[in-house]
């Protein structure tokens, strides 16, 4: 006699024969090639992330004057962003004079990339400046057309300091969006295996045999976290690779130039993989449950391109999290499916550790919650009905054989 | 927390299970009582709601009204460690070998995977297969694959074996190797539930059968007691081609040839013969015989379906 199962244990049955299914396959190496599509697909998001953050991320500069200059100076500059080429003028905050320049520098709470000291007697551009930094020409543009154009052109000073908090802002956003996109990139990719998980069990009718024998949860989380193991054999072996082309073809220590992320690396790294494997549960639970009523491949491959278009909007609500502190970004981290995208970027902008923490109890709550769910319709609409052709979307009773 | 097991002296429990799918009302009140230990048939026409009820019993569906108890439990997937299931439609995963196929539904119920890669060997070379140990499903023909189902049914060591129309597709052979199998359990103390619409296999295995017609049991009980509710029929063959005899033949006694064919009177074969001696019938040949199971089938089942048309509901 045996003994009786416990459902983890049973998940881990399901599970383990379908991670050993799928990697044992030979279909399995070509999965391995796969990320050439995606690497073509985030170049494009990147470009266009990139387009949109140059909008979304003005560059602020506080200007250390009296009322009347900034005042020439904000006129000046309304005139000269109504030109379609200058959109990319910096935005203008006004200093009390007598204001330190490094103090307003290391302001975390109005963080800003320069400061612009005495704009009409002899101006200085104080921040974290590079050689022919396009910031510095920008603010001599902004003073050519404040001073008039009969008045000769003042020269602009420049002192150049290490960082700045807007330029650690804007370093951390880069972060924070990268962080996004790999997440969203590696979730588009490998998430979308779900939807034919049960496929294979219907069709030749061995889901019978495992629902009479263990509960359908236990089948849909062992299918999940075989999935996500998959997956992560996938990224060990691109991410080996990766490191590998890395240090073969790029010098050493390029690397160290990347914007370090709020919490620092190590711990980046390790909610980026926390938050994948979240995100790749909480959206594969979602995609097994809607999978799990399909019956063929067809009806699967139908479902495919709105769930993808889901995704992407998942994306772009998580979107909000980076740039922003409003309700946005807070809807963004408490809508669960969005939640992972959201919460990775915010490991890029803010120190605070506790709400990473929080946030992974809220998701991991929630993929429990979606499984349970998903198990349910599953048990109500396919394994409940009368036979293997009930479709969720086809509720009108069938007259077919009960025996 | 887990549901201790009552003992009792019944496998399967039922009382008043009832099934509908969307309007159509699948299975209606169905009640049973499997001994533990028996092999006991469940027998009717197709679409009378065999699978249903015996999904219902292993929890595969919850019925919509009546309780089950499955080895003493309320919630039949606690006691899965200790049954086998055969469903109807056999199910294997094609790329798994014959023992990995085995072993996989023996860890299904709790088996670890070694112990049950080594009882599948065992089980495959006991019965002369072992040529297909490592041979994946896809490549067996569908015969082998429903024994190797049949193994994995049985891999375990399940007290519960049930098994969903078990017979069909099997050849004749198989189906009486099968049979062998199923008394084997039986005589090992194994409770063995099977359905078919094959009255013969049932007659020739079970104990106690139930027949289910339209979605209700038209009779629960013994397989005698299912013989027994038809009354014997009487041949009988006479000189004398009329006569005072005939008026001791009932209304529906039918001629056959030269052969007179009723069903015995409830008065017994002593007043028959007496009023057949006196009516001077000349009797050639009179025996009597006991109605098999299948004319027992058709007159419980057949009479269950006409009630069901009687009400408009579905006959099955």
């Amino acid at each position: 006699m045996t003994r009786r199962m416990n459902p983890f244990r049973a998940a881990f049955v399901i599970g383990r024969r379908d991670y050993g299914a799928t990697v044992l396959s030979k279909t399995f190496l070509f999965f391995l090639l796969g990320p050439l599509f995606p690497i073509l697909l985030g170049v494009l998001f990147g470009s266009i992330g990139a387009s949109v953050a140059s909008q979304a991320e003005v560059t602020r500069i506080a200007v250390v004057a009296s009322p009347a200059e900034l005042e020439r100076l904000q006129r000046a500059r309304a005139e000269l962003a109504a030109v379609p080429d200058l959109r990319e003028l910096p935005e203008l905050r006004g200093a009390a004079l007598g204001s330190d320049a490094a103090a307003l520098l290391r302001d975390k709470e109005r963080p800003v990339s320069a400061v612009l000291s005495d704009p009409f007697g002899t101006p200085r551009l104080t921040g974290a400046l590079g050689a022919g930094d396009p910031l510095a020409g920008r603010v001599q543009l902004l003073l050519a057309r404040a001073n008039g154009s009969a008045a000769p052109l003042p020269a602009l000073a420049i002192t150049s300091v290490r960082s700045t908090a807007g330029s650690v802002e804007t370093a951390r956003s880069i972060t924070a969006r990268g962080g996004q996109a790999l997440l969203f990139l590696l979730t588009l990719l490998l998430a979308g295996m779900l939807l034919s998980q049960l496929i294979e069990e219907k069709s030749n009718k061995v889901i019978e045999v495992l629902a009479a024998a263990v509960p359908v949860e236990s089948i849909f989380l062992g299918k999940l976290f075989a999935m996500l193991c998959v997956s992560l054999t996938g990224i060990f072996v691109w991410a080996s690779a990766g490191v590998l082309a890395v240090s073969l073809l790029l010098p050493a220590g390029s690397l160290a130039a990347l914007p370090a992320p709020a919490v620092g690396w190590p711990l980046f790294a390790l909610l980026g993989a926390a938050y994948f494997a979240m995100s790749y549960l909480l959206i594969g639970a979602a995609f097994l449950g809607i999978g799990a009523q399909a019956s063929t491949v067809r009806e699967v491959q139908t479902l495919s391109m709105p769930v993808t278009m889901a995704q992407v909007g998942l994306f772009a609500l998580a979107s909000f999290a980076v740039g922003e502190h409003g309700g946005g970004a807070v809807a963004a981290a408490l809508f669960p499916l969005s939640s992972p995208f959201a919460m990775i970027a915010r490991a890029a902008l803010d120190e605070a550790i506790l709400p990473h923490l929080a946030a992974l109890a809220w998701q991991a709550l929630w993929v429990s919650l979606i499984l349970k769910l998903a198990a349910a319709w599953f048990r109500r609409s396919v394994l409940n009905g009368p036979g293997e052709k009930s479709r969720w979307w086809r509720r009108a009773p069938r007259e077919t054989s009960a025996a | 927390m887990l549901q201790q097991a009552r003992p009792s002296a019944f496998a399967v429990e039922a009382h008043d299970l009832a099934k509908s799918f969307g309007s159509k009302r699948a299975v209606d009140g169905v009640s049973l009582a499997v001994p533990t230990g028996s092999i006991f048939g469940l027998l009717g026409p197709n679409g009378a709601g065999k699978t249903t009820t015996l999904r219902m019993l292993l929890g595969i569906i919850d019925p919509d009204r009546g309780e089950r108890q499955l080895l003493g439990r309320a919630r039949p997937l606690e006691a899965a460690s200790e049954v086998g299931y055969l469903p109807e439609e056999r199910g294997l995963y094609p790329a798994m070998t014959a023992r990995e196929a085995i072993a996989f539904m023996g860890a299904l119920r709790g088996l670890p995977l070694s112990e049950g890669r080594r009882r599948a060997e065992a089980m495959l070379e006991e019965r002369g297969l072992g040529d297909w140990t490592h041979k994946p499903i896809r490549t067996l023909s569908k015969g082998m694959a429903q024994t190797v189902q049949l193994l994995g049914t049985l891999v375990h060591g399940p007290r519960l074996i049930v098994l969903d129309e078990p017979f069909s597709g099997l050849d004749a052979i198989n189906q009486e190797k099968l049979e062998a199998l199923i008394r084997a359990q039986a005589e090992a103390g194994v409770t063995v539930i099977f359905s078919t619409h094959v009255i013969a296999h049932a007659e020739r295995l079970c104990e106690r059968i139930a027949i289910v017609a339209g979605g209700k049991v038209a009779f629960e009980g013994a397989v005698d007691a299912a013989r027994d509710r038809l009354r014997p029929m009487v041949r009988l063959r006479t000189r004398a081609a009329d006569g005072p005899w005939r008026s001791a033949l009932p209304q529906d006694a039918r001629l056959a040839g030269r052969e007179w064919r009723f069903e015995l009177p409830p008065s017994g074969p002593e007043p028959l013969l007496r009023a057949l001696l006196a009516g001077e019938a000349g009797i050639e040949t009179l025996s009597i015989e006991r109605p098999g199971l299948h004319d027992a089938f058709v007159a419980i089942a057949g009479a269950a379906a006409a009630e069901a048309m009687g009400r408009g509901g579905d006959p099955q």
